[in-house]
C-alpha cells in the first residue's frame, strides 16, 4: 500500500439535464463518484483533461466544469477544498440524501461535524 | 386571500411554457449555458452544489392548505420529499432536475403559484409581516399593498434589468416583524392624529457585505401614492446605480454615497415630473384587491377559553409551548399559532412534506385556510381559537413540530450554507444544530428569554447574521471554516447592525462561546431586562472579556 498520496487535478462538472456533480474519468466518461476521476499529476494532463470537458460543456452532457486540487491515495480520491468535499458526498446535515447515501460517495470521511 | 383573475392566470402559463421551451433548447444544445442561465434565473432555477435548486415564492407570505399540499405534491414528486423555508418567506428545493422543472412549474401555476422573481435583478418577491391581518397591534392589514407592489412590479420592462436585486418589505404593524429597514424599501404604516394612514418610506437599508440601515424619504405618503412614488425612487436607482461594480450596485450604496437629503431630492424631483400625475388606476386597484384580503369571519368570543386554560394546567409542556409560541390576536378568543420549524438539534426551515400535509389541514380546519411562512423559517396558524390550540398542539408534537422555542435561543435563523449553496464559504445548518443542542434544555432557554441567534454561511448574509441579537458569520480560512460572533444586532423598528466581538472561532467552539456569552448576559442583566436590552446597556466588553480572556 502507497502511504504517500498522489497529488494533482482533476475535472469536476455538473450534469446539466439533474445538476449532479459529476467527475471526468480516464475514459473520458462521466462518473458520479469522485474515486473515479482521472487525476491530473501535470499541468499539461491536465489542460488536456480540461478540453475534453469543453468538448462536453457543447454537447450538453454537462455544464460548468472547472479543474480542482485533489490528492489519490490507495485508490480513493479526496479534494483538497472542504466544498468539493461536500460535493463528493452530499450535505452532512442529511447523511441519508445525496451520494454518501447513495452508494457514489467519496471514500474519505465526510468533513469533521460541529 | 388573493385569487387570480384571468390575466394572471394567463400571465403564469404563459411563462411557465416559454421556460418549457427554453429548457427544451437547452437541453438540445440550441442555447449556451451563458444564454440560458439568466432564463432559468428568472424562472427561480439556481444551480447548487448537489443539483439544481428551485426557489419557489410566496407572495408576502401567504398560503392556502392547497398550496401548501402542492409544496407537499413537489417534494414528494420531484425531490427528496422536502422543502427548506427561507429568510424571504420563499420555499426552495435542494434536489432539482433541470428535465423536471417545467413540470414542477406548471404544478405551481395549478395553484396559482410560480417561481418568477425569486432571483434576478429585478424587484424580487415582496415580504411581509408574517402575523399580518391577525396581529393585535396591526393599523391595518399590509398585504394588499404588497400584492399591488407584486403586480405592478412582476415582469416590469423598466425595473427588469436593475443594477442589482432589489427587496421591498411592508409591515402594518408599529412592532416591525418584517425588518423593513434593512430592505432595499421598507415601508412602513402609521396613523395620524386625525385617524388617517399613510406610509413611511425607508430607502437603502441591506444586509449582505455592506450591512445599512436604511433612511426614510417620505414620513407619510397616501397609499394610492405609493406606486407613483416607488416608481420615481426606482427610476432614481435606475439611472444613477452602480453597474460597473456589482458589490456597489444595491441602492443603499447609492443613497449612502450621494446622501440622503441629496437622493432623496432627486426622487423627489423625478416624482414631480411623473408623466401621470392621477391615481385613479391605483385606487381602484386597492380597491379590487383589498376585497381579497378582507378579514375572515371571526365569531365574537370571550376573551378567557376555559378548555384553553385548563388544558395549560393540566400540562406543563403544552402551558410552556403557549407561553413561548401563542401571538397576542386583534380578536378575542383568538391567538395566532406559531409553528416553530427548529427542532432541538434539527436544520432550521426545513419540513417534510408530511408536516407540511399536516400544517396544512390544521390550516384548513382551525385557521380560515391559511398559513404564513415567517422570514425568520416558521410557519404561522394566524386566526386561531384559543378553544382549539390544544388539540392543534397534541397534533404538532405527534409531528415533531411542537418545539417551544419560538423567539428564543433556539429559534435560530440559518441559510443552507455550505451543505448545499454553492456561494458560501461555510456551513451554516451543523452550527444551528450545536447551538440548538445545547440550549435543548427547556428551563435554560426560558431563563434566557427572547433571543435572536441567525447565522449566514457567507458574506451574502442570507441567514441575517448582522441583525441577530447574536449574528454568526460563516468564512473560509485557507480552507477551513471559521465563524465571527458580531452582537446587537437587530431588524426591528429600533434596527441595529451587530458589532463584532473579537477573533473568529473554529465550528466545534461555536457553540461553547454562544453559551459563554450567554452566561455572561445572565449574570449582569437587571431584572426582566432582555438580552438586547443588557447588551445595549453595557456594550461589548463584559462579553469580550468572558469569551477571549481565558484565550
Amino acid at each position: 500500500m502507497t502511504t504517500s498520496p498522489e497529488k494533482g487535478q482533476l475535472v469536476t462538472a455538473n450534469r446539466l439535464r439533474d445538476g449532479i456533480a459529476v467527475f471526468l474519468t480516464r475514459s473520458g466518461v462521466w462518473s458520479e463518484t469522485i474515486d473515479d476521476a482521472a487525476l491530473a499529476l501535470e499541468p499539461q494532463a491536465a489542460a488536456a483533461l480540461e478540453s475534453r470537458a469543453k468538448d462536453d460543456e457543447k454537447s450538453t452532457l454537462i455544464t460548468g466544469a472547472y479543474l480542482i486540487d485533489a490528492e489519490r491515495l490507495n485508490g480513493r480520491v479526496r479534494a483538497s477544498h472542504i466544498r468539493e468535499r461536500m460535493r463528493a458526498l452530499g450535505p452532512t446535515v442529511r447523511l441519508d440524501l445525496g451520494k454518501q447515501a447513495e452508494g457514489t460517495g467519496a471514500g474519505f470521511a465526510a468533513p469533521e461535524g460541529v | 386571500m388573493y385569487r387570480y383573475d384571468e390575466f394572471d392566470h394567463q400571465f403564469v402559463r404563459d411563462r411557465t411554457n416559454q421556460f418549457r421551451s427554453q429548457a427544451d433548447r437547452r437541453l438540445k444544445g440550441e442555447l449556451t449555458e451563458e444564454e440560458f442561465r439568466p432564463l432559468r434565473l428568472m424562472n427561480g432555477l439556481y444551480l447548487q452544489l448537489h443539483a439544481y435548486m428551485l426557489r419557489v415564492a410566496i407572495p408576502y407570505g401567504t398560503l392556502s392548505s392547497k398550496q401548501m399540499r402542492q409544496l407537499a405534491f413537489i417534494a414528494d414528486k420531484w425531490d427528496k420529499g422536502y422543502g427548506h423555508f427561507t429568510t424571504r418567506q420563499n420555499i426552495q428545493y435542494n434536489w432539482i432536475k433541470l428535465e423536471d422543472t417545467a413540470d414542477i412549474l406548471d404544478a405551481l401555476a395549478d395553484v396559482e403559484m410560480h417561481a418568477i422573481q425569486t432571483s434576478g435583478n429585478c424587484i424580487r418577491n415582496v415580504t411581509t409581516d408574517h402575523w399580518a391581518g391577525a396581529a393585535a397591534d396591526e393599523i391595518a392589514d399590509p398585504r394588499p399593498v404588497g400584492e399591488l407592489l407584486r403586480q405592478w412590479s412582476s415582469l416590469h420592462p423598466e425595473f427588469s434589468f436593475l443594477p442589482r436585486k432589489f427587496k421591498i418589505a411592508v409591515t402594518g404593524a408599529p412592532n416591525d416583524r418584517a425588518a423593513v429597514k434593512v430592505h432595499d424599501i421598507g415601508l412602513r404604516l402609521h396613523r395620524n392624529a386625525e385617524g388617517a394612514i399613510g406610509w413611511e418610506v425607508i430607502v437603502g437599508g441591506g444586509l449582505g457585505r455592506t450591512p445599512m440601515i436604511g433612511v426614510t424619504v417620505r414620513n407619510f405618503l397616501p397609499e394610492h401614492e405609493l406606486i407613483g412614488y416607488l416608481e420615481a425612487i426606482m427610476r432614481v436607482y435606475n439611472l444613477y446605480g452602480r453597474r460597473d461594480n456589482k458589490y456597489k450596485a444595491r441602492i443603499k450604496i447609492l443613497v449612502h454615497e450621494i446622501g440622503a437629503d441629496k437622493f432623496k431630492s432627486e426622487v423627489e424631483a423625478e416624482y414631480a415630473r411623473r408623466p401621470q400625475a392621477s391615481t385613479e388606476v391605483e385606487q381602484r386597484e386597492l380597491q379590487r384587491i383589498a376585497a381579497y384580503f378582507a378579514a375572515p369571519q371571526l365569531e365574537k368570543l370571550p376573551r378567557w377559553s376555559p378548555g384553553f386554560e385548563e388544558a395549560k394546567l393540566g400540562n406543563p409542556s403544552f402551558s410552556r409551548w403557549t407561553k413561548n409560541n401563542l401571538g397576542p390576536h386583534r380578536a378575542d378568543g383568538y391567538t395566532i399559532v406559531n409553528i416553530s420549524l427548529k427542532p432541538d438539534g434539527g436544520i432550521p426551515g426545513d419540513a417534510t412534506s408530511g408536516q407540511m400535509r399536516l400544517m396544512a389541514d390544521l390550516a384548513e380546519r382551525y385557521s380560515f385556510d391559511e398559513l404564513r411562512v415567517s422570514h425568520a423559517q416558521n410557519i404561522v396558524l394566524p386566526h386561531v381559537k384559543k378553544d382549539d390550540v390544544f388539540a392543534i398542539w397534541k397534533a404538532l408534537e405527534a409531528a415533531g413540530l411542537a418545539a417551544a422555542n419560538y423567539g428564543h435561543a433556539g429559534d435560530i435563523i440559518a441559510c443552507p450554507g455550505l451543505d448545499y449553496c454553492a456561494l458560501a464559504t461555510a456551513r451554516s445548518i451543523p452550527i444551528a444544530q450545536s447551538i440548538s443542542r445545547k440550549f435543548a434544555d427547556s428551563a435554560k432557554q426560558d431563563e434566557i428569554g427572547k433571543l435572536k441567534i441567525n447565522i449566514s454561511g457567507c458574506i451574502n448574509a442570507c441567514g441575517h447574521h448582522h441583525v441577530g441579537h447574536i449574528g454568526i458569520l460563516g468564512l473560509d480560512k485557507k480552507g477551513e471554516e471559521y465563524y465571527q460572533i458580531t452582537l446587537g444586532g437587530s431588524s426591528a423598528e429600533a434596527a441595529s447592525i451587530g458589532t463584532i466581538l473579537g477573533p473568529g472561532f473554529a465550528g466545534h467552539e461555536v457553540a461553547d462561546a454562544i453559551e459563554t456569552i450567554l452566561d455572561t448576559y445572565l449574570k449582569l442583566r437587571q431584572p426582566g431586562e432582555e438580552f438586547l436590552a443588557a447588551y445595549r446597556r453595557v456594550g461589548a466588553k463584559p462579553f469580550k472579556e468572558a469569551l477571549y480572556a481565558a484565550a
